[in-house]
Order: C-alpha cells, then sequence, then structure tokens
C-alpha cells in the first residue's frame, strides 16, 4: 500500500508498504530518515521515540498506515521544530546556527551522549518536556524520560543536559521579556 | 495482510462483520509487539484511530462513559477525580509514549492476566459496551475475562465503550514490579470503598488466569464493617479485621510461577497490598470526613 504523511514538515509518499509495517520501519528503510533507532522493537526503550501529531510515541508501534495524513516529527527535524516553536530567528542567533535544537546542545554540553544510540529519542521526549514544562523538576525530568533506557548507564549526563537545556531556555526566555 | 481504515464507527462494524478476523488496532502497544515479533499474522489490521467517538468520554451522573481509544494520558489528566483508581493504575502504564497510544479499550481486548486497569475496573464497577451489527450488549466487566487472553468477544464485536461508576469514596491501586516504569506488573490490586452503599470492592491483577474480584474478601469486609459501626463512627480498623481480609484476597489468587514471580510470592504481596491499600483509603475516608463529602481521595501510593 502506499502511505503519505509530513515528516519534518516535508510530505512524505512510500509505496509498496507491507501492511504490518511500522511507522519507524518506513521512517528509516523507505524515508531515509535513519535518525531514530530501532532497537527492542516492543516499545521499552524509547530510542525510536517520535513526535506523532505533537505526542510522543515509540514509531516502532504505530502501524504506517495509521500515520496516513498526519505530522511526524523526528531527531532529523529537531532544530526546525524548536525554532519555529521558539519564534524563529531571534536577535543574534542567525539562522544557520540552528543546526542543532537548544536540547541538543546542551546533550553535547553536557556530555550525555555515549554510544548514541540512545540520543535520538531521548532528545525527542526531552525537548517535549521542556515544551509542556520549562522548569521540570528532577522528578518530571525523570518521569518524561522513564520509557528512554540508556544502556552506557549515562543518566545522570542525561539529566544534566535536561537541566541545562531547560536553564538555558529559562534564561534565554528572561532576556527576551 | 490488508488494511482497512474504516472512517466511521459504522463502517467499523460492518468491516469486521465482514472479516471477523480482522485484528483491530488503535494505539498499537500490544498488537504492533505481536506484528513486529512475527507472533501474528492477521489477515486484515483495522485501523480505529480514524473514529473519533472512541477518542472521546462523557462524565455522566453514575459513570463516565469512556471511549475504548482514549488513551492513558488522558485518564491520568483529566478523570483523577471521576475515576481515581483507573487514574492512579493507568499511571503505571509503561511509559509516557506508551501512555499516550494505549488505552482502556485495548486492554480489555488484549485482556491479559496482567493488563494494569483491570484490577481498577473490577473495583470501581464497570460494563463493557460491545457492538456488532447485530446490536449492542453490555458486558459486567466481572464476565468480560473469559482466560488467559481471552475476553467474552464474538468474532464480530468491537469494544465501542466502557462505562465506569463515578467514584463515590476513596480508591487504590498497587502494583509490584522491578521499577517504576515500564513494567508488566507482578501482581497488582485495585480497591475502592464505596460509602454510598457502604461496600468495599477489591479487584486483583496478574495472580491468575484472568483478573478477578476477590468476593469472599469483599463479603467479609463489608459484614466486619458494617457489625462494627466502622461506616458511621470512622474508627481505625482492626488489625484483625485488615489481617482477615488480606488472607482472603491472597486466597482469591489462583497464581502461576514464571519469570516475573513465584506463584508463593504473588499470593504473599496481594495479601501486603490488599492490607496497605485498605490502610490508605480507610484514611482517606476518614480525613474527608466520613463520606460527607464527595470527593474521591487520590493521594499518591
Amino acid at each position: 500500500m502506499r502511505v503519505t504523511f509530513t515528516v519534518n514538515g516535508r510530505r512524505h509518499e512510500a509505496d509498496d508498504v507491507w501492511e504490518g509495517e511500522s511507522l519507524l520501519y518506513v521512517l528509516r528503510e523507505r524515508m531515509g530518515l535513519p535518525g531514530s533507532k530501532n532497537a527492542c522493537e516492543q516499545g521499552e526503550c524509547g530510542s525510536c521515540t517520535v513526535r506523532l501529531d505533537g505526542e510522543p510515541v515509540c514509531a516502532c508501534l504505530v502501524a504506517a498506515g495509521q500515520a496516513e495524513g498526519r505530522e511526524v516529527v523526528t531527531v532529523e527535524g529537531l532544530a526546525d521544530y524548536a525554532r519555529q516553536r521558539d519564534g524563529g530567528e531571534r536577535d543574534g542567533e542567525a539562522a544557520g546556527d540552528a543546526a542543532l535544537a537548544p536540547v541538543q546542545q546542551a546533550f553535547i554540553d553536557a556530555g550525555a551522549v555515549q554510544c548514541g544510540f540512545c540520543t535520538p529519542g531521548l532528545l525527542v521526549a526531552a525537548d517535549e518536556l521542556i515544551e509542556r514544562n520549562p522548569q521540570p523538576t528532577d522528578a518530571d525530568i525523570r518521569e518524561a524520560l522513564s520509557g528512554n533506557l540508556c544502556r552506557c548507564t549515562g543518566y545522570e549526563k542525561i539529566m544534566d543536559a535536561v537541566r541545562l537545556a531547560a536553564a538555558r531556555a529559562d534564561q534565554s526566555t528572561q532576556e527576551v521579556g | 495482510m490488508e488494511f482497512l481504515r474504516p472512517a466511521t464507527w459504522e463502517e467499523a462494524l460492518a468491516a469486521k462483520a465482514e472479516h471477523p478476523s480482522a485484528v483491530p488496532i488503535a494505539g498499537g502497544t500490544d498488537v504492533m509487539v505481536e506484528i513486529n515479533f512475527d507472533h501474528r499474522r492477521p489477515t486484515h489490521l483495522m485501523d480505529l484511530n480514524r473514529i473519533r467517538d472512541l477518542h472521546e468520554w462523557e462524565v455522566g451522573d453514575e459513570t463516565v462513559r469512556l471511549g475504548a481509544s482514549v488513551p492513558y494520558s488522558k485518564i491520568i489528566d483529566q478523570l483523577a477525580t471521576e475515576l481515581p483508581g483507573l487514574a492512579l493504575a493507568s499511571h503505571t502504564v509503561g511509559s509516557p509514549q506508551i501512555r499516550n497510544r494505549g488505552s482502556v479499550g485495548g486492554n480489555l481486548g488484549a485482556a491479559s492476566p496482567a493488563g494494569d486497569s483491570h484490577p481498577a475496573l473490577l473495583a470501581a464497577g464497570a460494563e463493557v459496551e460491545a457492538e456488532s451489527v447485530r446490536g449492542t450488549r453490555f458486558i459486567p466487566v466481572e464476565e468480560f475475562y473469559t482466560g488467559v487472553k481471552r475476553n467474552a468477544l464474538a468474532e464480530d464485536e468491537l469494544i465501542k465503550r466502557v462505562h465506569i461508576k463515578k467514584a463515590d469514596g476513596p480508591q487504590q491501586f498497587s502494583k509490584v514490579g522491578t521499577r517504576n516504569a515500564m513494567v508488566i506488573a507482578v501482581c497488582a490490586f485495585g480497591i475502592a470503598l464505596h460509602p454510598e452503599t457502604r461496600t468495599v470492592r477489591a479487584g486483583i491483577g496478574s495472580a491468575a488466569p484472568t483478573p478477578l474480584r476477590a468476593t469472599a474478601a469483599e463479603e467479609f469486609l463489608n459484614a466486619a464493617l458494617e457489625e462494627g459501626g466502622y461506616w458511621d463512627s470512622g474508627k481505625v480498623i482492626a488489625p484483625s479485621v485488615a489481617r482477615q481480609f488480606a488472607e482472603l484476597c491472597s486466597g482469591a489468587c489462583n497464581p502461576i510461577d514464571d519469570v516475573r514471580g513465584s506463584a508463593a510470592y504473588r499470593r504473599r504481596a496481594v495479601g501486603v497490598m490488599a492490607r496497605r491499600t485498605l490502610g490508605w483509603t480507610w484514611e482517606s475516608y476518614r480525613a474527608s470526613g466520613m463520606g460527607r463529602t464527595t470527593e474521591g481521595g487520590a493521594q499518591c501510593a
């Protein structure tokens, strides 16, 4: 079957999709978007986390046909998505700087990336948390990331990264305000 | 495999009548796992996401009419007052990603004995609205679970809504697992005080081939509370009464040994959860002025 949906603001189409195929498989193998990772295929690890009509979901558990006509954001589109949400180009921030979303920069700065396999899912989940809750407590962060496993045992740095991203967002909001 | 995309409930019923082996898929959190692992190859997959009615709910005088596809995250955010036990249970389902997709309708359709919503539905009191082109049936949730991953649906029926009694008193839910997220219950327990009828209902999960009510324990406790004048006095429940309730809840179990836990552990843990959740709900009842307010207590476990 053919499926058509929007990924990172662009309309994508895939043909000859098997009816039992997951959104994750279509993204990775048919649309050339391998950022979302394939690990457990049962919703346990969160490494395939994408936004489906705004909500974080495991792309491995969405049938491709269920995404028909809907909006998907993957880690590849996170920087653009964050920039649009934060009101486009602000003073002193050239458009070119948005190669990374603030949460991505914070993961680098905090040393929260080890092998990197869990990182795309964590970034999508963490970005959604800060969008919904700009000043999360540690408990909020742990809850929001509870569906994302990191087997490098890097959770402390990941916590640091999310705290850093939230603090920076808060600071830039105050500066603008 | 064929992918069916009904746009309306009527289309879905017609499709299910025409293709009884069609597997309905809403959140996909159970069905897609089976497909990904090659455990299931249905002839037809029927996407229910396009049917708006299934994502809606109505709060009535007596019940909440919960659309089958309403995700757990909505129950937690929007129905914690009316359905405190179910909201607590929903919060223990998987992870945020899973709670954004999974639903009570899916939990009932899968009918796993370990489904998190079942003990809460049993304790609150609920009916499953099943429909086919032949008509509508209301199935008490106690009668809905017929075996391990088996339910009372006929092959042409779909779950439309679940009618759940609104809380008229405190409710609690407790679940044993190895961590706070992404856990299939080793065993689980739901309890609801019903001050209006002066009854207590208790639901047990993952400790028998089906979720079940602890009816002998309920009957004992209802009699003991009545005889002791507890509903009026609001006094602390005697330890002997709580202990007997816990033992009867343990006795209602018919568990197995499996990778998640032994039968003996499950029996023991259900008793502990029964005693603790009874204590928590009774404290809420006392604190709320013994039924003179109608607020359901949803304290954190």
